[in-house]
């Protein structure tokens, strides 16, 4: 069915104009031209599938979750917006958050732009310190007596946990943030790695060996990746824990970045903007797991058998 | 007297043995009789409490690419493709640069260069052990180590890849010892046999084989070869 989305598009859009009289006339036009780019592209999508058959794949697959997407905006609208069914303002309906959206588009871009740097940084720190830590705790078993205690007792407790402390040690709020996030990311980096190299096939250290390997060979192209997988599943978990790290610190202490806009929004009862920040923030954090995702599947085409993001 | 929990056991004792260089030998006898740990020991993967290994003049002290060891399990690195894992020796050592012409040329004497790219999951049980053998004997090892190299094929497949290791050893007279529980593998392959038995481990008979090759599985000479071992290891039939 392929003018489901239009279709959709306009059933939508429809149930905002049944109740519109009541709306700010600048929220209803910018929510029928959002509906109106919707319709028109996905028709000339629905045309175009006829002569292209990657296209024709592509809707198939994904044409049900977008209409039902599509729709599922329409009942927000109706519970919100149309029926009251939701205290106001917390629950602004969809026009109200596009809205808010196009308005407040430099701030927030500028915000993303804040947790984007505040984020990699971290989480770049977090995995380098993890991945070394990981190695020696899994290779050595003399590493492993000392460190693993200090990983047993430091790991658990939350990162969000040593803000207080943290703010006071560090210079500036970022590079504590950053600090923090890089912590989040090392423990389960660190346990991951670690296990991984732990339980490298011993076999495989043995043909190794008889080939003429020495320790450098051994930890660098049998120990290392044969631990990837279980490396990948340390940085997702990191990855997890650190956006909400990143949320945190940055509502607290950091004066910017996404955490940041939503609290300020909340002081200014502006919940069109929370709602807004909390969709670029899904866009933004579901991207940064798709290109680690990516990167797994280029670092682990070996592997047969992998989850699909 | 029953063994004691975690008691060790003797595994292996009194063994003396000598391979000529050059000479293809098997080793065979029941499971447990340190069939793999003598061959551990040749590898220098395990160290012996008492006695010593020796190539030509040389103690073994620890594992070398000098003795390749092949296992059961090709044991290919499954990060690698074929050629890399072909390659591993080289790198390992440290003389890729030097010797990288050599890879295509092994490749091509186990017959897998359209495979080069491919990863060890995408390959039969035969080709990876293909591999295996590859990666191997690019090091030039005074000594192939093999640990049952065939026991995990399917019977037509292992028949063929008796026929590949001869011709590689054929080719390049590497010196070979061949651990298999398989008494027609070892008189179709080796110029000896050596039997051993069980607990301790120790090797009671040497057999040569003088046999032109290649050999008939069938001929009359071949079978009185398998029934002498076999009578040897109390497996021969009654009624003959």
């Amino acid at each position: 069915m392929q003018f489901a989305v239009p279709i959709a598009g306009l059933i939508t859009f429809g149930v905002h104009l049944l109740f519109s009289k009541n709306a700010p006339p600048l929220e209803t036009h910018s929510y029928m031209l959002l509906f109106w780019e919707i319709v028109g592209v996905s028709i000339v999508l629905a045309v175009a599938q006829t002569f292209w058959p990657a296209l024709r794949r592509w809707m198939r697959h994904m044409w049900p979750i977008f209409t039902a997407a599509i729709l599922l905006i329409g009942v927000w609208d109706l519970i919100t917006f149309g029926f009251h069914l939701l205290p106001l303002p917390y629950f602004p309906g969809p026009a109200a958050v596009l809205r808010s959206l196009i308005s407040d588009r430099a701030l927030l871009l500028d915000s993303t732009g804040h947790s984007l740097v505040l984020l990699l940084s971290g989480y770049t720190l977090g995995v380098v310190v993890g991945l070394i830590s990981g190695v020696c705790i899994g290779w050595s078993s003399s590493v492993r007596y000392w460190g693993m205690p200090l990983l047993k007792v430091i790991g658990p407790i939350p990162a969000t946990a040593w803000i207080p402390l943290a703010m006071v040690i560090s210079p500036s709020a970022i590079v504590s943030s950053a600090g923090l996030i890089a912590l989040t990311v090392w423990f389960p980096a660190t346990m991951l790695t670690a296990s991984g190299i732990s339980n490298t096939r011993a076999s495989y250290l043995d043909v190794a060996r008889t080939l003429g390997a020495g320790r450098a060979y051994l930890i660098f192209h049998v120990a290392i990746p044969g631990a990837l997988p279980s490396i990948f599943v340390g940085l997702f978990m990191g990855l997890g824990a650190s956006f909400l790290t990143l949320v945190v610190a940055e509502s607290v202490g950091v004066k910017s970045g996404l955490g940041w806009y939503v609290s300020w929004a909340q002081g200014w009862a502006e919940y069109g903007k929370v709602f807004a920040a909390l969709i670029i923030m899904a866009g933004f954090f579901s991207t940064i797991m798709t290109l680690l995702f990516k990167l797994r599947d280029r670092v682990l085409v070996w592997q047969k058998g992998m989850i699909k993001w | 007297m029953p063994d004691a929990p975690g008691a060790s056991r003797l595994a292996l004792d009194g063994i003396s043995l000598t391979i000529a260089a050059g000479e293809l030998v098997s080793l065979i006898g029941p499971s447990g009789c340190g069939k793999s740990t003598l061959l551990r020991l040749t590898a220098g993967l395990d160290s012996p409490d008492a006695g010593e290994l020796l190539v030509g003049e040389e103690k073994i002290l620890g594992p070398s690419a000098e003795r390749g060891l092949v296992f059961q399990d090709p044991n290919l690195f499954p990060w690698l493709t074929v050629r890399r894992n072909i390659e591993a020796g080289l790198v390992a050592r440290g003389v890729l640069e030097a010797q990288r012409h050599e890879v295509s040329e092994f490749m091509r004497l186990v017959g897998l260069e359209a495979f080069a790219n491919s990863y060890p999951h995408h390959l039969s049980g035969g080709m990876a052990q293909r591999v295996s053998l590859a990666r191997a004997l690019i090091n030039h090892p005074k000594v192939l180590l093999l640990d049952e190299p065939l026991g995990a094929l399917d019977a037509f497949t292992r028949m063929r890849m008796q026929d590949e290791v001869l011709r590689l050893w054929e080719n390049r007279r590497t010196t070979m010892l061949l651990v298999t529980h398989d008494i027609d593998e070892a008189i179709y392959m080796s110029d000896h046999i050596l039997i051993m038995t069980q607990a301790p481990g120790r090797v009671d008979r040497e057999i040569d084989v003088d046999l032109v090759r290649p050999r008939d599985r069938s001929s009359e000479s071949f079978l009185r070869f398998r029934s002498e071992i076999l009578e040897y290891l109390h497996f021969a039939g009654k009624a003959a």
